[in-house]
């Protein structure tokens, strides 16, 4: 099987890999790039483990071909923290213990961001459907809700002071 | 295996036309690829529609919408103009998986895996949706109910694929609605499901209806009998019985690990009556 | 083992806050390491070949093809694992488990496996190799494989003198039943139904193995106990403890089903075959037919009591499935079912009976929360039949201080009256309830274990400590211990670092489970501090030319006692630390304990849910959990604990279950189908942790992590049944079970 080159920027970074064609973005990831933040849990785009977001939008990236990303922006958990500083999420996670094992922690900080970037005020409710796509074996999402509801105030918090 | 991600239609249906084994069309890949990592397929070519200008954008014509094949339910939620004519059909497709999942799958994708449990095409059924077809030979355009001819199976000949779905201009005081039955809040495929297109008169009489049933028979039901129950009444509860009778009568279910064969009857006529409700309300009845 | 129990009295100033945990940062940053995030250079990627059929001879296995492939390295059968058990059956269940032999036991059973230069070579790899399968009757559902005509899993077992499926009989129980029910007013009577449910970690199993020629061997795996896999890998494969260096990784959820190997040996065996490292992670198929869910059970419950609510009689017959090979599931069973009630006459019977299902493993409080739903639920009708609240009847009933448990031991203080009283007083009983609501409260009870721990305390030079344990870290443990430690040392927390070290670095230490990582580990820990306080203390009076008997440990100082020395100023253990070079070296602290007195720890639910009357589709709509921790050293984990529990429980409850068809093959083996709640199946948790000390812990800790998930299989069908007024006798309640009892009663007029 020949391979497929491909150019690409992945957490800000001009990257480029030789993938096979039935390869999936994930597989890229975690084989290719050593970014295993990324973690298979399923496969078949049922957990969430694999969250990235691709040209902003979120998406399981055991779902998508490394072929696809050609010319795209990838963002994964990796990219999140900015240098030194945390993102709000990561830090509301750790303070609220929304984490046990860990494991599914950088899915949901991937899919929490995604919400938080197009509704920085969700609901409780809006929050639990968001992140239905991650599954969570260990906590019951209780302190998970409660570290995005938490991170949401301090994101509210940042764009206000922006716009001043 | 090769990849090839086109830019016209034309090049697209040459490919798929001319591969040597099997090709598969790749836009959501949110079906493909499971299918690919399982090993329940094993193709020699993946042609990737979503780099077609075709297929990608939401258009308002005259005639009504066109959404491109490789628009993604994520796509049609956030649009609004789409979402405030035709509710049912975007709810249904946004019903596809999580978020995750929204980011990536279509309707077009959705109903060429022809899964008899797939959550737009009732709805897409229910609305009159016709798909845009794109082949070596030209062009055609088929009805929603025509796509889909038994599980994992469509009508599209080598070659064929879906470049976009159109949904017909929208009569005044028309609405419509899809509701499914899942087990959880999300993340389950229907066990059964209702997709239902009404018009009503300025008295508040359907005058128009379309009944579409899912997950009860090997492709999506369309029910006219359901939908004669309704045309001409105000959604009393006598019509309400009758629809979900004539739901219930035209089930051909199995019994499988996600419902027995009584349970999807008795929960299509549920449904039938919830959906209609619902569309009949958004349609202005009271 | 009794201890000084004047902690009861104790001032805590840093056990029971809530600092932050020191793979906290990792593990939000993408940079902790899993069991799948290793490699190694040269590595080969291995797969496993598994069994398509429920129960088969394996009459040959020609693997010519596959190895003659480009890019396959080994190719491993059953013959490249001899059988060095030497006599001892359990050790070669767990071989045969790992690779079939002569036979296929289960739908997903690993016959061969591959190791090649990448995923797609090895998956080409297999579909070369050939089996030659002879097909025999199956049997899965655990009654039938107790009927007389039912085809035989094990040859070997016989019961009542024939070949049989029933592996094990166990009773246990005290007073005498049949005269208990003479007495009774009401007795009820009733059967129940669950099926298997998984674990449902997030994290596949995974391992990196690397086994040199000097038969030197490496292995880093996501496990429960990395001593228990060395061990057992060790045995199956011939080598010596010392030379295999098992590390464990950050571990992605466990439950129970990371206690068992399942395909390490596999590994470890292809790696030596062709001394490369080798690679090997499951996929979640793989994971749901091919590592170890818990029992699918059938219970039958009779309960008489008296209409001032006394229970005279109880008594439960339990048949639980292993899997292919014998176990003792059913047997815990029988032990759990009676533990919340204080009963003069009580029996339970519990049968072992084999199927060709994977093999069964732990599953959080294991075997209790079958045999819970089902004495839970029957205690409700009993009290609906009295006409009793259903709490006060459980009440009167509960087990204390000095009653004898139906599982054989006198009781110390325990929780389950305080939980109870506490249900009563809750906000949660008071709460409104809507149309096809209803509400359900239950009980439940978990031994919990101690065993073997050690740990060490290395001070560095600068007073910063290096805490080591053996136990690993599930659910944020090395923060607990951390706790302890700076409690016992008086110091900071963030002054330690708390580290689970390999087997080559610490001696053994048993697996995480029975809740008794915090409970173990943490009572090590307690004594190796206590070693490194004797130490500094001798250091400090050696500087001071004082009698060590005059020095005392108060506030992370060493303090010189008594009026002639109040001129020596405290000694803090940074000063100390700084002059160890000079004083007698290094400082540490060391324990090895085989820690005993684990406290039962108890329960108490409350469930609300909706039921829509006309698809049967359930919601948990407000959930409590008030349980007993003995001491909470780390609240936030302890409620974590509470809620993690609890939501299995539900999934449990109303959606999961494997699905297996006639042909013997799970039906249902991934995420899609298998149902686990999402995010909006449920609601908040709440939790309200009571404190009964156990007294034989230093502080009092009893072990929570596995209580939790026992009530809710009862909360949610007492609940169920007052929502939509019908006893649901099967588990998962799901939506069709639900419509369908509903549909019947209406019937019935």
């Amino acid at each position: 099987m020949a391979g497929v080159h491909v150019s690409t920027t992945i957490n800000g970074d001009a990257t480029e890999f030789v993938c096979h064609p039935a390869e999936t973005l994930l597989d890229v990831l975690r084989d290719r790039l050593g970014l295993t933040g990324s973690k298979e849990g399923c496969g078949t785009g049922d957990c969430g483990a694999c969250s990235v977001t691709v040209d902003g939008q979120l998406v399981c990236s055991c779902l998508v071909l490394g072929a696809e990303v050609s010319g795209a922006t990838v963002d994964t958990i990796e990219g999140m923290a900015v240098g030194n500083k945390l993102h709000p999420l990561q830090e509301r996670f750790i303070e609220h213990a929304a984490l046990q094992c860990g494991v599914c922690t950088p899915g949901f900080l991937v899919a929490g961001k995604a919400l938080l970037d197009r509704n920085p005020n969700p609901t409780e409710e809006e929050i639990r459907y968001a992140l239905a796509g991650n599954l969570c074996r260990c906590t019951g999402y209780d302190k998970i809700v409660t570290a995005v509801s938490a991170a949401a105030k301090d994101v509210r918090k940042q764009q206000n002071r922006k716009k001043r | 295996m090769r990849y090839e991600a086109p830019t016209t239609s034309k090049e697209a249906a040459t490919l798929m036309a001319n591969a040597k084994g099997k090709a598969f069309v790749l836009a959501g890949g949110t079906d493909l690829l499971v299918r690919l990592k399982s090993g329940a397929i094993d193709p020699d070519l993946i042609v990737d529609i979503k780099r077609i200008e075709a297929t990608q954008s939401i258009s308002r014509t005259a005639n009504g919408f066109r959404i491109g094949a490789a628009v993604s339910g994520a796509a049609m939620g956030n649009h609004s103009a789409l979402t405030k004519a035709w509710p049912g059909v975007v709810e249904a497709t946004n019903l596809i998986g999580s978020d995750q999942i929204q980011g990536r799958c279509t309707m077009a994708g959705n109903m060429c895996n022809a899964s008899p449990a797939a959550d737009s095409v009732p709805a897409l059924v229910a609305a009159s949706a016709k798909v845009a077809i794109v082949g070596p030979n030209g062009r055609r355009s088929v009805a929603a109910e025509n796509v889909a001819t038994g599980p994992g199976k469509t009508s599209l000949a080598k070659g064929e694929f879906v470049e976009a779905i159109t949904l017909p201009k929208r009569a005044p005081r028309s609405a419509d609605a899809y509701l499914r039955f899942i087990p959880r809040t999300e993340m389950d495929i229907a066990v059964v499901s209702a997709g239902i297109n009404l018009t009503i008169s300025a008295a508040g009489v359907i005058t128009k209806a379309r009944v579409a049933l899912g997950a009860v028979a090997a492709t999506v039901l369309l029910v006219p009998k359901a939908a004669r129950a309704i045309i001409g009444t105000k959604l009393d509860d006598k019509a309400l019985a009758k629809l979900a009778a004539a739901c219930e009568a035209a089930c051909k279910p199995i019994n499988d690990m996600r419902g027995t064969i009584e349970f999807r009857t008795d929960v299509a006529g549920v449904l039938g009556r919830r959906a209609a409700k619902i569309a009949y309300q958004r349609a202005g009845g009271k | 083992m009794a201890h000084d129990t004047s902690f009861t009295n104790q001032e805590f100033k840093i056990i029971g806050t809530r600092p932050e945990r020191p793979d906290g940062v990792d593990k939000v940053t993408g940079r902790a390491r899993y069991g799948a995030d290793a490699s190694a250079p040269g590595q080969l990627i291995a797969r496993i070949l598994r069994s398509p059929h429920a129960h088969a001879t394996i009459r040959k296995i020609d693997t010519s093809k596959a190895e003659k492939l480009k890019g396959v390295k080994a190719v491993l059968t059953s013959k490249d694992l001899p059988d060095l058990t030497n006599g001892n059956q359990g050790n070669f269940d767990i071989l045969e488990n790992c690779m079939a032999r002569d036979r296929a036991l289960y739908d997903g059973h690993a016959v061969a496996a591959v190791a090649a230069i990448d995923e797609d070579t090895a998956k080409k790899a297999l579909k070369l190799i050939k089996v030659d399968y002879k097909i025999l009757p199956h049997v899965t559902d655990v009654d039938l494989a107790m009927q007389d005509d039912a085809p035989i899993v094990q040859p070997r077992i016989r019961h009542n003198d024939a070949p049989s499926n029933i592996a094990q009989v166990s009773e246990f129980g005290h007073g005498d039943v049949d005269e208990g029910f003479e007495k009774a007013d009401v007795i009820i009577e009733k059967s129940y139904k669950t099926e298997q449910t998984h674990q449902g970690y997030i994290e596949p199993h995974a391992c990196l193995a690397t086994v040199g020629p000097d038969g030197q061997g490496e292995l880093w795996v996501t496990t429960q106990g990395h001593y228990t896999f060395r061990n057992i890998c060790a045995s199956l494969l011939g080598m010596e403890l010392a030379k295999l260096k098992v590390t464990s990784s950050e571990i992605g959820g466990g439950f129970g089903g990371k206690t068992h190997v399942w395909m390490e040996p596999v590994a470890l065996a292809l790696s030596r075959k062709v001394n490369r490292p080798v690679k090997l992670v499951m996929s979640r198929n793989e994971v749901f037919r091919a590592s170890g869910p818990t029992c699918s059970t059938s219970v039958d419950v009779k309960i008489g009591a008296k209409k001032n609510g006394t229970i005279t009689a109880a008594s439960a017959t339990l048949r639980y499935q292993d899997g292919p090979f014998p176990a003792i599931w059913g047997m815990l069973g029988a032990m759990t079912s009676w533990a919340c009630y204080d009963l003069k006459n009580v029996k339970s019977k519990a049968y072992d009976v084999l199927v060709n299902r994977p093999k069964v493993a732990a599953y959080r409080a294991p075997s209790a929360p079958m045999a819970a739903f089902a004495v839970e639920s029957t205690i409700d009708l009993v009290a609906a039949e009295i006409g009793m609240d259903p709490v006060e009847f459980r009440i009167k009933n509960a087990a204390k201080k000095g009653t004898r448990a139906s599982y054989g031991p006198t009781y110390g203080p325990i929780g389950i009256g305080p939980t109870l009283q506490a249900v009563k007083k809750h906000p949660h009983m008071r709460a409104k309830l809507g149309p096809n609501q209803g509400r359900g409260m239950a009980c439940g009870f978990w031994f919990n274990f101690g065993g073997q721990t050690c740990t060490d305390l290395n001070i560095g030079v600068d007073g910063t400590i290096n805490l080591t344990i053996g136990t690993v870290d599930v659910g944020g443990s090395r923060a607990s211990m951390s706790l302890i430690a700076a409690e016992e040392l008086g110091i900071p927390y963030d002054q330690i670092k708390c580290n689970v070290a390999d087997t080559s670095s610490l001696g053994h230490n048993d697996t995480t489970e029975g809740s008794r990582g915090t409970f173990s580990s943490g009572m090590a820990t307690i004594f190796a501090a206590r070693d490194a306080i004797k130490v500094m203390c001798e250091r400090a009076a050696k500087e001071w030319e004082i009698d060590v008997k005059d020095v005392e440990w108060k506030d992370g100082s060493a303090v010189a006692k008594g009026v002639r020395n109040s001129n020596l100023a405290p000694m803090t253990l940074k000063e100390i630390a700084a002059k160890s070079g000079a004083t007698g070296g290094p400082i540490a602290g060391h324990n090895e304990v085989v820690a005993d007195g684990a406290g039962v720890s108890f329960a108490s639910h409350i469930c609300d849910v909706e039921v829509d009357p006309e698809t049967g589709g359930t919601k948990v709509i407000r959930y409590t959990v008030i349980q007993d921790a003995g001491k909470a050293i780390h609240p936030d984990y302890v409620e974590g604990q509470f809620q993690g529990g609890a939501a299995q429980g539900i999934g449990w409850a109303l959606n999961e279950e494997y699905v297996y068809g006639e042909d013997g093959r799970l039906q249902n083996p991934s995420f899609l189908d298998y149902r686990m709640p999402v995010c909006s199946d449920l609601p908040s948790i709440d939790t309200e942790i009571l404190e009964i000390p156990n007294p034989d812990h230093p502080y009092g800790i009893r072990g929570v992590g596995e209580t939790s998930i026992v009530p809710p299989l009862a909360a949610v069908g007492n609940a169920v049944s007052m929502a939509a007024g019908v006893r649901m006798n099967h588990v998962p309640m799901s939506p069709p079970r639900i419509l369908k009892a509903i549909k019947e009663k209406q019937a019935q007029g």
